[in-house]
Order: C-alpha cells, then sequence, then structure tokens
C-alpha cells in the first residue's frame, strides 16, 4: 500500500508516483488510494448501540462536482490553507474537500435560507453579500478561475503546481487581483478559508474532520454532556474525544 | 378569500420572551389569549442533539430563515439600502421562544441612571454635553417603579448571582439562586480588576447554578458548563427560556394557544382602536384575520416597527424635521475590549452562555465624565461562554489568515486566549433610525423594514477609551502579547455584533416624543401595545432582556388593569 512508502512525505510519494496531486482523494478514481488520506483505513468513528464504539464504512462521493478534475483543484487549494505538519493532517486527510463537495449540493450551496430576491446592486462592503450567484455557483468559477491562472502564469495544471506556485494564485485571490464574474476573489476566497475550517473543525458527521483528528490537534474534546465536575479545575482537563455520532442509537 | 376567526381577549404577535410573559400573565388573570408565531413549535426534547457547532452556530438553525423575510441597511441616507442577504451582524430569533431559546441568559436590570439619562445628564454636565443631534431622552419611567417587576422577572427565571455590585440599583431581594462557580478564568479578571481598584462580582446569570422552581412551578434544572449554550439550545433545561417558563405557565391555565406557522401581515386598525390582526398560515398560504380585544407585538426589534409601519398606526420619524416617533433612536451597542495570549493552556471550551465576572466601574454614570469626551460607558465583562474551534482560531498580530503559519498559530493559541468585552452603550442619534423599504419585500409582499445606521463620534469616543481600559486589565491578567481592539470605523452589517437592537417604538412620558406611553400602550390605540427592547429610548450597557422582561411584566399589569376598565392606563 502506498502509505508503506517510509520517509517519503505526502507531496514527495504523490510526485514519485507520478499521481497528479489531490487525484488520490478521489475515492472514484483510485480508490485504492483512498486510505492512505484517511487515517486507520478510511474508517470514521461511531457508535452503533449500546454506547460501544464501531467502526463505520466510510462511503464518501462527490454530491456536486462533476469532474475529478474540478475536485482535486479544490483539494489542493484547502490544503495549501490548511496544510499537513508535524501537529497532524491537513484539510485533505480531514477529508475537507468532501465535507464541501457535499455542502454546495445542499441549502448552503444554494443559499437556501438566505434572501436571494433581486434587484441585486453592487454595495458597499459594510451592507454584505449582494451578488444573485448562489455559493455553489461562485465555488465552480472560482476553481475554474484557479486553473485558469495556474495555466495563465504557470503554463500547467494547478494540482500539478509547487506549493509556492499555488500560494502564489491562492493570495492573488485574496488580494482581489484575479477577475470573476458576479462576486469578488477576495470574496471566494474567504468563503473558501471559512468551509476549509467548518470542514476540519465540524462533527466528523459532515464528512470533514476525520476521526476527530482536527479537535485532537486542537485539544477540543468534542461533544461531552458536562463539564460540571472540573469546571473549577485548576488543571487543562483532556477527554476521550466524543462525535455526535457516538450518541446514534 | 380571508377567514375571520372566533374573537380573543388578547393576541400576541411571536411567541418569544415578551409574547411569553404577556400570554403567562393575562391567562393566569383569566383572560384568553393566542400567541401567533411564525416559526415551529420547539422544546428541550428537541435538543438532545444540540452540541454541533457547524449546524446551530455556523448556520443558524435555530434562528430566522431570511429567504422569507430580511431587512435592507445603509449606513446613511445618501446610501442605496439593499438586503441583509445573509445573517451577520445580529441573529434574529423564529419559532418558539424566539431568540431567547438560543440566549446567553446575562440578565441585567439598567442602571437608575439609564431611565432618567436626560435629565441626569443635564443636571450634572449641562445641556451641551452632547450635540442637539444626539436624541436623549428619558424613559418616562424610574427604576424604582420597575423595581418589582425586575423582581419578578428574576423570580420567574431563577437568576444566579450576588448582590456584590455598588454601582447598580437597589434590589429588594437578593438573587434567587446563588452565583454560577468561580472558575479559574474568572479569577484572573477578579484579581486584576481588584488589583487596579475596580469591584468585579459574578454576572448575572439565567444558566442556573443549581436547581429551581418558580413561583409558578416550573421546573429548570441545573447548568452543566456544557459550552454549547449562545446559539444552541439547553438539552437541559437549565438555560431559561420562555418555553420552559411562561409558556408552560400560560397552558396551565387552559386560557392559552400558540398558533404556529402564522406569520402576520398587518394590524387592523378602525378609529382609535385596532381590532385584531391578519395573517397568513405559511404551510397553505391562506389568509386569517384573528379579531382580539387586545393586540400585542412582541415581535422583536424589527418586526413589531415594521408591522406598525405597514399598518400605517403612529407618525413616521422624519430625520430631516425631526417630527414623528415611529422608527425613531434606533439604538445598537458599541463593544469596546481587549484579547490576550497566555504561555498556558486553560479549560476554555467549557462554559456557560452567561458564566462570567463584570466590573461597572465603567459604565453609566458611574465615573466623571467631566473631562470626557462621551457620556455613558459599559460593562465590562469576561465571559467564559464555551470557545468552540469552527469560530475560535485566535492569531496573534500579525500572523498570516491562512497556511501552516496559521494553522500552528490558531491551534496552539486556541486554549491560551482570553477576551474581555465591554457592551458599551449606544446613544440615539438623529441620523440611526427604522423606516420601510421602498423596494424590496418579503415573501409574502410586505416590504422590508429599511435600517440606517452608522456609529457616531459620541459611539467612537466611549469605544476608545473603554478599549484602552480593557487592554489595560487584560495586561494586569498576565497575558504576554495584549491586542486592543480595532477603532471603531463605520458600522459593518457583516460580522457578528450583538442581537441588541433597540429602539424604533421608544416609550416615554409625551406622546409627541415616543410611540408608547410608559405602560406600553400605543399612543393612537389605546388597545395596542408593544412590549421590547424597540421600547428602550436609548441602549445602556449591558444586554437589555432583564429589562425588556421589567417592562414586559409591568405592561402585563396594565393589560389586564385595560381589559377591565378600558381607556388609557396613564
Ligand atoms: C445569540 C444570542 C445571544 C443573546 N444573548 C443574550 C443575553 O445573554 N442576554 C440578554 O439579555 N439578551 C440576549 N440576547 C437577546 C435576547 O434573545 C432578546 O433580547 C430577547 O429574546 C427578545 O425577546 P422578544 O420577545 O422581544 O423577541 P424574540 O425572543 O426574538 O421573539 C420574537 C418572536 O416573534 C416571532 N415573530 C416575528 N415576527 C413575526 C410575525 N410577523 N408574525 C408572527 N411571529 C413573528 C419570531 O419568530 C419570534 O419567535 C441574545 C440573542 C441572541 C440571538
Ligand atoms: S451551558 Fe448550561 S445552561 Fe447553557 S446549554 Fe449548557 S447546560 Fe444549558
Amino acid at each position: 500500500m502506498a502509505d508503506d512508502k517510509k520517509g517519503l512525505s505526502r507531496r514527495d510519494f504523490l510526485k514519485t508516483t507520478g499521481v497528479a496531486t489531490g487525484a488520490l482523494v478521489g475515492g472514484g478514481l483510485i480508490g485504492g488510494l483512498v486510505g492512505y488520506n484517511v487515517k486507520k483505513e478510511g474508517k470514521v468513528a461511531g457508535t452503533k448501540g449500546g454506547g460501544e464504539t464501531h467502526e463505520v464504512a466510510n462511503n464518501r462521493g462527490l454530491m456536486f462536482f462533476q469532474t475529478m478534475a474540478e475536485f482535486n483543484v479544490l483539494s489542493q487549494a484547502v490544503e495549501r490553507i490548511f496544510p499537513e505538519d508535524d501537529l497532524g493532517p491537513g484539510a485533505i486527510g480531514l477529508g475537507v474537500p468532501y465535507f464541501i463537495d457535499n455542502q454546495l449540493a445542499g441549502n448552503y450551496g444554494s443559499n437556501v435560507k438566505e434572501y436571494m430576491q433581486g434587484p441585486f446592486f453592487a454595495g458597499e462592503s459594510t451592507q454584505g453579500y449582494q451578488s444573485s450567484l448562489t455559493r455553489a455557483e461562485m465555488f465552480r468559477q472560482g476553481i475554474l478561475k484557479m486553473e485558469e491562472e495556474a495555466k495563465k502564469r504557470f503554463d500547467k495544471k494547478f494540482v500539478q503546481l509547487e506549493g509556492s506556485q499555488m500560494d502564489e494564485i491562492i493570495t492573488a485571490f485574496q488580494k482581489n487581483e484575479v477577475e470573476m464574474r458576479g462576486v469578488s476573489s477576495e470574496y471566494f476566497f474567504k468563503v473558501l478559508r471559512q468551509a476549509t475550517l467548518e470542514g476540519a473543525y465540524a462533527d466528523p458527521i459532515y464528512n470533514g474532520n476525520i476521526n476527530m483528528e482536527a479537535w485532537r490537534m486542537k485539544d477540543f474534546p468534542g461533544n461531552q454532556m458536562t463539564y460540571l465536575a472540573d469546571i473549577e479545575s485548576e488543571k487543562f482537563m483532556k477527554y476521550d474525544l466524543k462525535s455526535l455520532s457516538n450518541m446514534e442509537h | 378569500m380571508v377567514t375571520t376567526l372566533e374573537k380573543v381577549d388578547v393576541v400576541t404577535v411571536g411567541v418569544g420572551w415578551g409574547g411569553g410573559i404577556i400570554g403567562a400573565e393575562c391567562a393566569k388573570a383569566g383572560l384568553k389569549v393566542i400567541g401567533l408565531e411564525r416559526g415551529k413549535s420547539r422544546g428541550t426534547a428537541d435538543f438532545s442533539l444540540i452540541h454541533d457547532e457547524f449546524r446551530y452556530a455556523m448556520r443558524y438553525d435555530l434562528m430566522q430563515n431570511l429567504a422569507k423575510e430580511t431587512i435592507t441597511f445603509r449606513n446613511d441616507r445618501k446610501m442605496r439600502a439593499l438586503p441583509m442577504r445573509q445573517m451577520g451582524s445580529f441573529l434574529l430569533g423564529e419559532g418558539l421562544g424566539g431568540s431567547g431559546t438560543h440566549w446567553n441568559g446575562h440578565t441585567w436590570r439598567f442602571l437608575p441612571y439609564d431611565f432618567e439619562i436626560k435629565t441626569l445628564t443635564d443636571e450634572k454636565y449641562g445641556k451641551d454635553k452632547l450635540s442637539s443631534d444626539y436624541l436623549l431622552q428619558d424613559w418616562g419611567v424610574t427604576y424604582d417603579e420597575l423595581e418589582p417587576y425586575f423582581d419578578k422577572f428574576e423570580k420567574m427565571a431563577g437568576i444566579s448571582g450576588e448582590d456584590k455590585n455598588p454601582f447598580w440599583g437597589k434590589r429588594t431581594s437578593d438573587f434567587p439562586t446563588p452565583p454560577m462557580k468561580k472558575t479559574p478564568i474568572l479569577k484572573k479578571f477578579e484579581t486584576a480588576t481588584s488589583k487596579l481598584g475596580y469591584t468585579p462580582f459574578m454576572l448575572p446569570s439565567a444558566n442556573l447554578s443549581e436547581a429551581y422552581t418558580n413561583p409558578d412551578g416550573e421546573s429548570l434544572a441545573q447548568c452543566q458548563y456544557c459550552g454549547f449554550c449562545e446559539r444552541f439550545g439547553c438539552e437541559y433545561g437549565a438555560k431559561t427560556t420562555a418555553e420552559v417558563t411562561v409558556i408552560p405557565t400560560a397552558q396551565k391555565t387552559g386560557n392559552y394557544d400558540v398558533r404556529f406557522h402564522a406569520n402576520v401581515v398587518e394590524v387592523m386598525k378602525t378609529g382609535n382602536k385596532v381590532t385584531g390582526v391578519k395573517y397568513i398560515d405559511t404551510q397553505t398560504g391562506e389568509e386569517f384575520i384573528q379579531p382580539a380585544e387586545v393586540v400585542v407585538l412582541t415581535s422583536y426589534v424589527m418586526n413589531n416597527a415594521k408591522l406598525l409601519m405597514v399598518s400605517g398606526i403612529g407618525e413616521m420619524y422624519d430625520p430631516d424635521t425631526g417630527r414623528g416617533t415611529l422608527g425613531k433612536n434606533y439604538g445598537y451597542q458599541i463593544l469596546p475590549g481587549a484579547t490576550g495570549f497566555f504561555d498556558e493552556q486553560m479549560n476554555v471550551f467549557m462554559g456557560a452562555g452567561s458564566l462570567g465576572m463584570t466590573i461597572d466601574d465603567l459604565n453609566g454614570d458611574n465615573f466623571d465624565h467631566t473631562d470626557l469626551d462621551f457620556i455613558h460607558g459599559a460593562s465590562m465583562s469576561i465571559t467564559q461562554t464555551g470557545v468552540r474551534p469552527i469560530a475560535s482560531n485566535p492569531l496573534p498580530p500579525d500572523t498570516p489568515v491562512w497556511g501552516s503559519e496559521f494553522k500552528k498559530q490558531s491551534i496552539y493559541n486556541y486554549t491560551r486566549t482570553l477576551s474581555i468585552g465591554g457592551q458599551g452603550a449606544s446613544i440615539p442619534h438623529k441620523e440611526n433610525f427604522l423606516s420601510l423599504d421602498p423596494n424590496y419585500k418579503d415573501a409574502y409582499g410586505v416590504p422590508l423594514l429599511q435600517l440606517t445606521y452608522n456609529f457616531t463620534e459620541q459611539d467612537r469616543n466611549l469605544h476608545k477609551y473603554l478599549t484602552e481600559k480593557s487592554a489595560a486589565i487584560m495586561k494586569e491578567m498576565g497575558a504576554k502579547t495584549v491586542m486592543p481592539g480595532n477603532p471603531l470605523t463605520n458600522y459593518d452589517i457583516v460580522p457578528y455584533q450583538t442581537t441588541h437592537n433597540t429602539g424604533g417604538t421608544i416609550m416615554g412620558a409625551d406622546r409627541d416624543t415616543s410611540v408608547v406611553n410608559t405602560q406600553l400602550q400605543h399612543w393612537d390605540a389605546e388597545n395596542l401595545f408593544v412590549v421590547g427592547a424597540g421600547n428602550f429610548a436609548h441602549n445602556g450597557g449591558y444586554n437589555p432582556t432583564g429589562t425588556v422582561g421589567a417592562l414586559a411584566y409591568r405592561a402585563a399589569e396594565g393589560i389586564v388593569k385595560y381589559s377591565k376598565n378600558g381607556g388609557s392606563l396613564v
């Protein structure tokens, strides 16, 4: 298996095997490799019945993006925002790209609970989002733009770029230097960053934060029922992490 | 086709804190009451899977669906008002309990100074302390007149606290339950503020320190410090909300009912009386008229104002002439504060919505303003509400907001960062007001409410002064890096600030300068009452709901009296 290749960073591994970075997370493409990113063999913690912990099979898949190419750009971009390091997994290892994909397929992607009636005018920044674009439309356009920038600046696919080159492009979005239609690239960057953090730190029931690894890094114990006994403790307290899925019965 | 229903004694529009209190008190007095609530029923049993930051705190699952209704906003009259398309600055409530379901539970009584702010400020500092652009006015009631109703609200709610604040109004009885537990984080603040000569005390809390049964017989549980309080419902029934107290109390009488999915679109008025309200069943689209002897608007600040405006009741405020009262004196809140970065890890993820300590030395007129360029101030608190990992990614100055340094710093500092914050008073200004939007409509074809608001010179000065004080406290607390809050610029509707909107339907002793009288009875329709923080003539230095509760209890007494005798209550 891929993860047997000792001494190689994930990126090195990708280079040596010639697999386009990010294709890795596309379970549909090279399913056998998914387990590499998803520690513990692609299982997420869950409890079924009697409070006993079971491993639940992880059947993740794309609900919004139609091509692995788009999905892989998203994956690499979010990994740059929240990278793997000695503290633990980055966005890809945490399942963030799947989280975002799934969210875009639902209420969030269609701005269902938001006021989307016209007329639409560009407002002042203090007036907030004023576009008729839904998040789903914005993400699709944003990903295309990232690909375009890679082509323009480096004549390569986004996923083939060095990390520093990807950072250059993401920074251009952040600084509002990329032209987008119906939305500013700066705004797209903000939403992308926020979605990355949501995917990293939301309860694993939403398909990110795999195995609660992001909570573990941050020393957030998740869904504990009570702190009554420890609230006055002078000591920093650590607990067995708990997901909401631990409550299903 | 509009169906006209059977007449009731009292109808409340909305069933949050205001609607719940009015409902309970009127039903107890034998009046037949209907609460019309646009949202759905909910209660403690619905909150067993509530520890979900993403769903409830980020996606606002318990809150208003803006696709159906929002407001429009501009900073000033020259700007084009545009819809608040996404929730941000404040989080509007929807469903049984209103925003009271997902409040924190900080429960304050406004200061005696607040109710007579104009008189007391003029007396002490002269008439020109603020320019005439600031529409400072007394509320028409005094703290002493309201004290029994504060007492009633707190006993109903079981508020946990200690009477150790030398600055607040005199209390006739102690808090119903003892203060919450004093944590190491709170103690840091206590030690630092004491050293600086301030008087810290435990924040009055509606997350109860122990189990409690209120005078109406409703039981509340002990708070578990679960850390999922603000923006969440309480799965223990330990946070006092309308749906675990006043609403069951109302229902027990047999005189009370809530009709859900009922969105009120108009108050019907003939002559100098209202006859009832028109609502739309949001599940079927059917229209109904609910006739009533008394109509009480308890649909929060925004819709209380909007319903009066669309129904043509009262005279709209005109910022050019200063005439008219409906929509005037919109207030918000000024939030000075400071963040501190520490070396040691702290249990920041534990906590409760109202777990905190406060000083009032810099609030109201508790300090001398002679040489200062503002009036009033802020309560300054440290709270340990339970910080959660999506929203809390604290970064010391000059840290990048993404990438590897971001990840390291945000993770490291998550458990090592504390903030102190002030809730600063908001003094009304002639350019800050509510009106009706001429362009945008809600899902029922009713115009949206329009908000015109910006921070003023007074706000900026107050903010600057108190931010410096906060930073000094944070330094004394031992933070290795202190980051004072950014200077106040223009009001921005995007980042969350507080759901402490006030004004627009203000109370007063004079019909020329207020919308309702001191019993919250409308000046132009004696059987119409308007209840909520919209009644505040300015916003004080605390959260509003304790004062809303007291005003609601007082109004309920008036409504019962009116139902017997009729006429004006003042
Ligand atoms: C996150 C958060 C934290 C807070 N923390 C605190 C705190 O610690 N301390 C404090 O004092 N305050 C706090 N507040 C504010 C507090 O929640 C409100 O002050 C309080 O709930 C106001 O009560 P109300 O009855 O006026 O309005 P609400 O409780 O909001 O109730 C209004 C009800 O009217 C309904 N309604 C509106 N329009 C219509 C219509 N047209 N037809 C039918 N029904 C309608 C709504 O659906 C809602 O249920 C907080 C608020 C939020 C959002
Ligand atoms: S902190 Fe206390 S009052 Fe708040 S939700 Fe948790 S248990 Fe309930």
